[in-house]
């Protein structure tokens, strides 16, 4: 056989369908630019410009306090979402259910909406403190959701193994079960601690001086471009350091398998006299991340809603949310479509790659993308800015990982050998694409692009930078009646934004299984 | 209506050797079983003719015009050759007309060609049906009609019938077969199952390592297999060693009339291949030149097999059809006779796998 035939084949076996993964390479690339540019932009500042901003004792505070936050509200977040997902799945507890929902409910509150009830409750309500205590109850479902889903999956028979061979309850507990949750848990202390640091809302409500409301800062008020850049840049490293650091301490034996059987619900720990002791202690978790908002938010509605021309002002306000997170969606599940394609058709080497470049644009803040395309849209693409798609790029590149997960997921509806046998049917690729693939697809896509809009719409340092002047949006009006203290007039912006933020957390703790399975 | 032939075709995945010269011809009309055990390459042999893997080497050749060889891969969308791939893999969201319409041109939808081949498996009445809404066999007699519709030079079936429980899989397979047949449709069955190749097809081709070992009727392939390993995974096995004196093969069982397999001369020392329903249990023990004892019982409802241990130690297995007439309590005397002609090979049998 010829050397070159070999090739051909190496190659095609590496790269089966060089036209997808040439769209799928392409889509990587739009959500990589702001990345890019902004590496780009950062070196041609020249390394003495460079030091003389990264050396000083003031960089030194943000990142100290930065990380410091980021810390506390991880560690904060571990301890009260493993104790919670514990106490709800394996647990005597009474209200399982309700407790289920109400730890999972959180996720709904943006946490600059969050960060306004306590503000406009709690007079002198800032500082390191305040923003460390709204952040942990804002991000603590994202420990709870997995570790609970991972609990309710995992095999009880390696529990009831333990039991027999002589451990008692609580050893079992730390020997075997607390291991068999460890990746869940890894995975959620991650998503705080990105969650914490690319936060700008909580941050800059509660007047905390961290990287993100420090970049903002110098942006909005000196328009001091290389400064903001630099600093920006200090942030990304600090999250690649976070994420690299998460990829090296994961161990590969993490990954539990279920070896078949049944799915048996596991056998619950009798608590006992602590029984009401645990459950007033998640009412009252409960009571300060939800209550404290809904009650805040029902003060201030009612006066919110009365003020003359409140009404049109949020319709007009929902009517730019709506535009711009539906040009976000669109633009996102357009480039997630070849990656998740990509990879679930022809998974392989390429795909791995690409889909981990995806991610590293969704763990950068939003505000460093938003910074970064707002200097690319003035310097490079100047009829872009200003644009309603230089922001919808900031999106897709925020939120690409979310749809090529749902794109994946649901081409994973139309197993190959669908295809197989509708080509072996004498039809062509395409055709089989668009009569089968597609259609079987398409829910699925459909929820991933809703799930995009929702959480377009929630978003607020890119849109802050981005939009095009005048355009303001829910979260942006939110944001800036709140800076300036006028909490009637935010309150229903507030309201409006937690109900639509809370439609996919219902639909992620649906599909988590946390909420169906809990009370069984 | 068309000859398939396979020539040495050979396909790897990375190491995995998964074809190693795999030679196959299938007879226009005729439905060919391809026999081998899990791992074996019948999958893979199915995915290269149906033009879903390419191969590396050799080729194949469907009414002599060539559909693969080392570089060279017709599309499976042009080779009008259609699967019916294991779990039926139905359309889901199209009722049953649309699964079967699906690779009928805008013409023959018109012509009742729909209607005609799922009366053929047996479904007439179930056009509007949704797939979930059909059993297991159901979706399988649907999932053949779709691939018979467009009338297909060859049919290939992916072990079609597992999935289906075991009281079931013999009614749909019968159907199967007679759809096949009234169509004329050239066919390739792929299965692990010896008693569904053997019962099935018209020819049986068996599959050992990436290679096609022995391929004739089934009754051939059962009574004449090529090798050791062909014969213990057809059937029930039992093996005698052996000294030959002509046609005569002296066993522990006493001189039995010996075949030669393929050229080998029979007058040399080995072992022999008896199948258990040649070897007969008589009553009363006296009137038998051999005698064994009971070791094991294996019932299965219309015979069973039973173990037996002869004299001198040598395991052997009878196949008795009236379970219920004879003793055979454990430890007890049996008398034993042999029917019919033994085959004879040179080497020591494998166990099968």
């Amino acid at each position: 056989m010829a050397p070159a035939a070999g090739v051909r084949r190496r190659v095609r076996r590496m790269l089966p369908r060089p036209a997808l993964a040439a769209a799928a390479t392409a889509a990587v690339g739009v959500a990589l630019l702001p990345l890019v540019y902004l590496s780009v932009r950062v070196g041609d500042a020249g390394w003495p410009r460079i030091s003389s901003e990264v050396f000083t004792s003031r960089t030194g505070q943000l990142t100290a306090r930065s990380v410091a936050l980021a810390g506390l509200v991880t560690a904060a977040s571990t301890v009260f979402g493993v104790t919670s997902a514990f106490l709800v799945t394996r647990t005597d507890l009474p209200a399982r259910r309700l407790f289920g929902v109400l730890a999972a409910l959180p996720l709904a509150v943006p946490s600059y909406v969050a960060a306004f009830a306590w503000v406009s409750t709690v007079d002198g309500f800032e500082g390191f403190w305040a923003a460390a205590l709204v952040l942990t109850l804002v991000s603590y479902p994202y420990v709870f959701l997995p570790v609970a889903a991972a609990l309710t999956r995992a095999d009880p028979a390696q529990e009831e193994v333990a039991r027999s061979l002589g451990s008692g309850p609580w050893h079992t507990f730390s020997a075997v079960t607390l291991r068999q949750v460890r990746p869940a848990m890894g995975a959620g202390a991650l998503l705080v601690a990105l969650y914490v640091l690319s936060d700008f809302g909580a941050v800059s409500v509660l007047r905390t001086d961290v990287f993100t409301r420090a970049v903002f800062t110098s942006v909005s008020l000196g328009f001091d471009r290389t400064g903001a850049l630099v600093l920006a840049t200090v942030l990304v490293v600090i999250t690649l350091l976070i994420v690299s650091g998460e990829q090296l301490t994961r161990r590969r034996a993490a990954h539990y398998a279920r070896l078949g059987g049944a799915g048996r619900p596991p056998t619950r720990l009798r608590l006992g006299r602590l029984r009401w002791l645990a459950a007033s202690g998640l009412a009252g978790m409960g009571a300060l991340a939800l209550g404290l908002p809904a009650a805040s938010l029902a003060r201030w509605f009612g006066e919110g809603v009365s003020r003359p021309g409140s009404l049109t002002g949020l319709a007009t306000a929902a009517g730019n949310s709506f535009t711009l997170s539906a040009a976000g969606a669109g633009l996102t599940i357009l480039l997630a479509l070849p990656l998740g394609l990509l990879g679930a058709r022809t998974p392989g080497p390429v795909a791995v790659v690409l889909d981990r470049l995806a991610y590293l644009s969704h763990a950068l803040p939003g505000l460093v993308i938003g910074l970064s395309l707002v200097f690319f849209g003035i310097n490079v693409a100047y009829p872009l800015y200003q644009s309603v798609w230089l922001l919808a790029l900031a999106y897709a590149a925020l939120f690409l990982p979310l749809a090529v997960a749902a794109v994946g997921a649901a081409v994973l509806q139309a197993p190959p050998a669908l295809e197989e046998v509708a080509r072996s049917l004498g039809r062509r690729r395409f055709h089989v694409l668009r009569t089968v693939t597609v259609p079987l697809a398409a829910p699925g896509i459909g929820a991933g692009a809703v799930l995009v809009f929702l959480t377009c719409m929630k978003e607020l340092p890119a849109t802050l930078l981005l939009r095009p002047t005048g355009m303001d949006t829910l979260a942006t009006e939110l944001w800036s009646q709140t800076s300036v203290s006028a909490y009637a007039a935010a309150a229903p912006y507030a309201a409006l934004l937690v109900l639509l933020a809370a439609a996919p957390t219902w639909w992620l703790s649906a599909r988590t299984g946390v909420l169906a399975g809990g009370g069984s | 209506m068309a000859e398939l032939r396979v020539t040495a075709v050979h396909k790897s995945f990375g190491p995995v050797r998964a074809l190693r010269g795999a030679d196959l011809t299938v007879r226009s009309g005729t439905l060919m079983a391809v026999l081998g055990p899990s791992g074996s390459g019948k999958t893979t042999l199915l995915r290269c003719i149906a033009g879903f893997e390419p191969v590396d080497a050799g080729e194949i050749r469907l009414d002599g015009q060539q559909i693969a060889a080392s570089g060279r891969t017709v599309r499976p969308e042009r080779r009008r050759i259609a699967v019916v791939p294991q779990e039926g893999a139905l359309f889901p969201h199209l009722p049953v007309r649309g699964n079967v319409a699906y690779g009928l041109d805008r013409h023959s939808r018109r012509t009742g060609r729909v209607e005609s081949v799922l009366a053929l498996v047996g479904l007439a009445g179930f056009e509007d049906r949704m797939p979930h809404h059909l059993s297991g066999g159901q979706q399988q007699r649907v999932a053949v009609a779709r691939a018979l519709a467009p009338h297909p030079r060859v049919v290939l079936l992916d072990e079609p019938f597992s999935a289906l429980d075991a009281a079931l899989r013999t009614a749909v397979r019968q159907d199967v077969r007679r759809a096949l047949r009234a169509d004329g449709a050239t066919a390739v069955l792929v299965t692990h199952d010896q008693a569904e190749a053997l019962s099935v097809a018209d020819e049986v081709a068996v599959m050992h390592d990436g290679r096609i070992v022995q391929s004739g009727p089934p009754d051939l392939v059962y009574s004449a297999p090529a090798d050791p390993w062909v014969a213990g995974f057809v059937g029930e096995a039992v093996w005698l060693p052996a000294e030959m004196t002509g046609d005569r093969a002296h066993t522990p069982l006493g001189p039995v009339p010996v075949v030669a397999t393929g050229d080998r001369p029979p007058a040399m020392a080995g072992q022999v291949l008896l199948r258990p329903e040649q070897i007969e249990v008589v009553v009363p023990v006296a009137r038998a030149a051999v005698t064994a004892t009971v070791v094991g019982h294996d019932f299965q409802g219309h015979d069973a097999l039973l173990a037996l241990r002869l004299a001198d130690g040598t395991p052997v297995v009878a196949r008795i059809f009236d379970p219920a007439s004879l003793p055979h309590v454990m430890g007890g005397e049996v008398g034993l006779r042999v029917r019919g002609a033994a085959r004879a090979f040179p080497a020591p049998p494998q166990t099968p796998q």
